[in-house]
């Protein structure tokens, strides 16, 4: 470059080397660049990547943390369930076992109280037997006897009571029946 | 900063370019090639800063533990220093240096960046007064942090002396204490620096060369596209050279750090 030589007049440059306005320059340029960035900028960098490992662990424990609780409070539900279930079966057992006791009680006391109802009727019946025949026996005697008297033309009936025919006759009869 | 689109629309670039190209007129004093106190290579280096601080400001004023886009990204420019160099290289004890290595990584990818960007198209680093603070500072972050971990006399000695038998010690003593405490910042600075230069100079040989074969002969013109096309392509290469550079800076410094603290050789 003759043209710059000639008009500055300067020697020509050794680019090995430096200048030292250069080097008070760059100094003076760096240091400010270091301090203002080391100073104000990168550690409040690591600040906020260690916020940001605290906020993902922090969230993970919390998670976690949650996951357990969870997990402790289903674990207690299932228990509470199965022991509601079992209860809820031990109730409805003991509930089976009741009615059938009812029943069978109810029962018990509806054949008892058939058997005693039919058992009165029988005897009912066994004593207005007795008593109807009793009164037929007198009756068909009487009326035997006054037919006879009747048949005969004198009365028979003082005869007949002394006698007991009309009763032998009739015990007779009944014998007879029974065989 | 716009003198060498002058010089090109009024045809008299000279070609080759030479060194002198990169050390631009100041400007202020407007045009002195003496002052260089405010050039547009330190200008660059302000934005650089104003830039960085600005956008790291501005999207770290009020951090949400659920990110915006804004925040997002830059936490993951840091995301990336902390985990992938800082952490990878280091271990557990890499991450209090994350910041200083996110710094580093930013301020030299932006700086590098500028070599593409169109109107600012010159990186500050290449000048080497900026890669040679930098590698300094790496030298002397590492060698702090080594002194500090181990005390003075055990970190010297676990940096010079490797587990060798004694009688080849003699010979590796001082290998050991070149490539550690000599060569170290020198590549750290030069590495950035001769990358830088190479790509300028690159882009600044492909562009000229178009304008000084037009201006030599108009029949040259599809040669001269050829070149523009070449300069586009290199851009391209140089992006990659950009981010290639700011991170083995970068990867260097943790690896250094790394040797400083480790237990044993």
């Amino acid at each position: 470059m003759y043209f710059l030589a000639a008009e500055g007049g300067e020697a020509t440059h050794n680019p090995i080397i430096p200048i030292w306005q250069e080097i008070v320059v760059g100094l003076v340029a760096f240091g400010i660049l270091c301090f203002v960035l080391m100073k104000f900028v990168f550690p409040r960098m690591e600040q906020t990547f260690q916020a940001r490992v605290d906020a993902i662990e922090g969230g993970i424990k919390r998670a976690e943390a949650a996951q357990a609780e969870a997990n402790q409070l289903l674990e207690q539900y299932r228990a509470q369930l199965a022991e509601a279930r079992t209860d809820a079966a031990k109730i409805r057992d003991d509930a089976r076992a009741d009615a059938e006791g009812i029943r069978q009680d109810i029962l018990a006391k509806a054949r008892e109280e058939s058997d005693r109802v039919i058992a009165a009727g029988k005897e009912q019946l066994a004593a207005e037997r007795a008593t109807i025949v009793r009164e037929l026996r007198t009756e068909v005697g009487t009326l035997a006897v006054d037919l006879a008297s009747r048949i005969v033309g004198e009365s028979l009936a003082d005869e007949a009571r002394r006698k007991g025919t009309v009763d032998r006759f009739l015990s007779g009869l009944e014998s007879t029946g029974a065989r | 900063m716009f003198g060498q689109a002058n010089v090109l629309a009024a045809g008299q670039a000279a070609f080759p370019p030479s060194v002198e190209d990169f050390y631009l007129p100041s400007i202020l004093p407007w045009g002195a090639h003496d002052s260089y106190w405010f050039t547009k290579i330190t200008a660059m280096v302000w934005i650089a800063v104003g830039v960085l601080i600005i956008f790291f400001l501005a999207t770290y004023r009020n951090p949400q533990l659920v990110p915006t886009k804004k925040q997002w990204f830059a936490e993951s420019i840091y995301g990336f220093v902390r985990n992938n160099i800082a952490v990878d290289m280091i271990g557990h004890r890499g991450v209090r240096f994350a910041p200083y290595f996110t710094t580093l990584f930013c301020f030299v990818l932006l700086t590098n960046m500028f070599a593409i960007i169109p109107f600012f198209q010159i990186s500050p680093n290449s000048h080497i007064a900026f890669p040679a603070i930098l590698a300094v500072i790496s030298y002397l972050l590492f060698n702090w942090v080594g002194i500090r971990h181990h005390g003075f006399v055990k970190y010297f000695k676990n940096s010079l002396i490797p587990p060798a038998p004694w009688y080849i010690l003699p010979l590796l003593i001082p290998i050991e204490f070149f490539s550690t405490f000599l060569v170290r910042p020198f590549s750290l600075a030069v590495r950035l620096f001769a990358n830088m230069f190479a790509g300028h100079m690159l882009l600044l040989v492909f562009t000229l060369g178009g304008f000084a074969m037009l201006s030599a002969n108009t029949w040259l013109a599809p040669v001269s596209v050829l070149s523009w096309t070449m300069t586009i392509a290199l851009t391209f290469l140089e992006f990659l050279v950009i981010c290639l550079q700011a991170y083995v800076f970068t990867v260097l410094t943790a690896s250094y750090v790394q040797g400083a603290l480790a237990d044993e050789h």
